[in-house]
């Protein structure tokens, strides 16, 4: 078996003095694995991936990113945040600059990469996010689904081996979540290791290995998405489910 | 009885919406409210404006005789005083025979200025032509050199030292408010209270005791002969107090940069300079572009509170050559009009580059 390349062990997180909003968290994350994980809001679902990139500092337990330990570790942070991509719910675009310039900036400035590699790479992950003809636009000229499109591809063009997704279609209009999805599967068929917080139920069916329902801070159940949806094991996770899927 | 076609010739609106008299009545009496304005404003304007025409125009001195301009007095402006004294509102103390030369360095950092305010000028070579163009100044205003007689900085004055504390000021102010702006935001506890205490502390002194302190109280604390001239003295003492306010507008910028931001910043990799820098600075200097030009006028206004420790620019130049010649001290308004003109013309200026510094940042956000 492979070596996880995502590893956390008994991680606790407290948001202030009272509210515990990750309890023991054990996740393996194998190379190449596509997660999906959901639950009711405030289930520390967002919380578990922002630890893995430490948006989110997390207070006992280990995190272990691509065989780097998660600590105060400034070298440490840059070194798997050069690894791990992250698609926002609100896109997070850069609105002063062009989708172009949204694209080069880290190359760039973090990778050193000369303007003219920066830009042909650029232009490559647009076209794969089929939106190469936009790039001279500023992102609020584009529409929400055309965003976060944009966004997932100034993720890729820093070639990470994981990526993370926090509710990237919760902010859209129900017409524009298909061609956001759409991108997300075809990234799927491509090896890359995913992990995504999303309530999109069809998404999961369809490309995830393996769904992850979190409530009050802790892993309930997970399971292949055939064992997860058509028979879930506790009745925590019947209730959630019957009521994502039962309209 | 079949329809017949009949064709209706084009004929203009029945009111006019475009020109002069659309616009009168669109915008001076389009209800009661505005009418009743209007004739209130243009009776008080029929009331008043021959007084003030009768004073400022026709029954006005314009030549330098002050033989006229006492016979006129109370019915008619002198505005004989300025062409009178002009030479020394403008100039100050600085020799008579070497006033050219405030005049040209004047005039070479204020071409500068203008062109360093022009979208097609911003190249790297900017910031060294500031370096050059600024000991050109130095020196011509100095002298002591390449046979320009030596003048001392205490007289140097007028509308000159004006210009040159205003923008050094706002110049050495701007990047200490940024940094001062990012220290109070800091995660680092010592250099977040620095930060604090520095804006607080200045905020609670009005500037004139700051350039009362740079003046009279710093030289004491410094041996005799070591103190540093009383000009740099007191353009520190404006730029630390022009700091602090800046700090605190472009403080308001900052906070309003979602932190989503920050956060994408993150995940790409970006360090904490390269995000303020490229992320979070263009954002919020962009969103408070009116404060910061609110700022900048005040401070260029705030300059004439040098007479204090005695610098006499443009306002205290000005009551400096009136106060010292008896014959002209009654015309004193005349002379305070001109400046104030002088002043209007600067902050006006400030002000419409202001709004086209706006109409660039929102073009480039939206468009």
């Amino acid at each position: 078996m492979a070596e996880p390349i995502i590893r956390f062990e008994k991680v606790n997180k407290w948001y202030g003095d009272n509210f515990h909003v990750l309890r023991d968290i054990d996740l393996s994350v194998e190379p190449g694995e596509r997660i999906v994980i959901c639950g009711p809001s405030g289930s520390g679902k967002s919380t578990l991936i922002r630890c893995i990139n430490r948006l989110e500092e997390h207070q006992e337990g280990r995190i272990t990113v691509d065989g780097t330990e998660m600590t105060d570790d400034v070298k440490a942070i840059d070194k798997v945040r050069k690894q791990v991509g992250m698609v926002f719910q609100q896109f997070n675009l850069f609105p002063h600059l062009t989708v172009l310039e949204n694209l080069t900036l880290a190359p760039m400035w973090v990778g050193k990469m000369p303007k003219k590699d920066a830009e042909e790479n650029a232009m490559k992950q647009l076209e794969r996010v089929k939106i190469a003809v936009q790039a001279k636009k500023y992102p609020l000229q584009l529409s929400g689904g055309q965003q976060q499109r944009v966004a997932i591809a100034r993720a890729l063009c820093l070639k990470p081996k994981i990526m993370l997704f926090d509710e990237p279609t919760s902010a859209l209009d129900p017409e524009m979540i298909k061609e956001v999805l759409d991108v997300m599967i075809e990234l799927a068929g491509q090896g890359i290791t995913m992990l995504c917080v999303t309530h999109e139920m069809g998404f999961a069916k369809a490309v995830a290995n393996r769904v992850i329902f979190m409530d009050q801070g802790q892993i309930v159940e997970e399971n292949n998405p055939h064992d997860f949806f058509d028979h879930p094991k506790s009745e925590r996770t019947k209730d959630f489910l019957s009521k994502i899927l039962g309209h | 009885m079949a329809a017949v076609f009949q064709p209706i010739a084009p004929r203009p609106a029945p009111i006019r919406t475009t020109g002069f008299v659309a616009w009168v009545r669109r915008n001076l009496f389009g209800d009661w409210k505005s009418t009743v304005t209007t004739a209130i404003i243009a009776l008080v304007a029929i009331v008043y404006l021959p007084r003030i025409l009768d004073w400022a125009v026709f029954h006005a001195v314009f030549g330098a005789n002050l033989a006229a301009c006492n016979e006129a007095r109370g019915t008619g402006a002198c505005w004989g005083v300025i062409s009178e004294k002009h030479r020394f509102i403008i100039f100050g103390r600085y020799p008579y025979d070497q006033q050219w030369r405030p005049e040209l360095a004047t005039a070479l950092m204020m071409a500068l200025l203008v062109a360093s305010c022009m979208r097609r000028f911003w190249h790297w070579w900017l910031a060294p032509l500031w370096i050059v163009v600024m000991a050109v100044y130095f020196l011509l205003m100095r002298g002591g050199a390449l046979g320009l007689s030596y003048v001392a900085t205490d007289n140097w004055g007028g509308l000159p030292l004006t210009i040159m504390l205003a923008t050094l000021g706002i110049l050495f102010a701007f990047p200490i408010a940024i940094v001062v702006a990012l220290g109070r935001r800091s995660n680092m506890p010592a250099i977040r209270s620095l930060c604090i205490v520095y804006v607080e502390l200045i905020r609670g002194v009005p500037l004139i005791s700051v350039l009362f302190m740079a003046s009279f109280l710093f030289p004491l604390f410094v041996p005799v002969g070591m103190s540093p001239d009383v000009l740099l003295r007191v353009l520190i003492g404006i730029t630390l107090f022009a700091a602090a306010y800046l700090a605190e507008t472009i403080r308001g910028g900052l906070q309003a940069v979602p932190k989503g931001q920050i956060e994408a910043a993150a995940t790409l990799g970006l360090s904490y300079w390269q995000t303020q820098r490229k992320i979070v600075l263009p954002q919020a200097l962009a969103i408070v572009v009116p404060s910061i030009v609110n700022s900048f006028i005040g401070i260029f206004k705030d300059t004439s509170l040098v007479t204090i420790v005695s610098l006499y620019e443009l306002t205290g130049a000005m009551s400096l050559a009136l106060n010292s010649d008896a014959d002209w001290r009654p015309f004193k308004i005349e002379a305070y009009l001109f400046i104030t003109l002088i002043y209007f013309a600067f902050c006006f200026a400030m002000s419409r580059y202001s709004l086209w510094v706006e109409k660039q940042v929102s073009a480039s956000k939206n468009r």
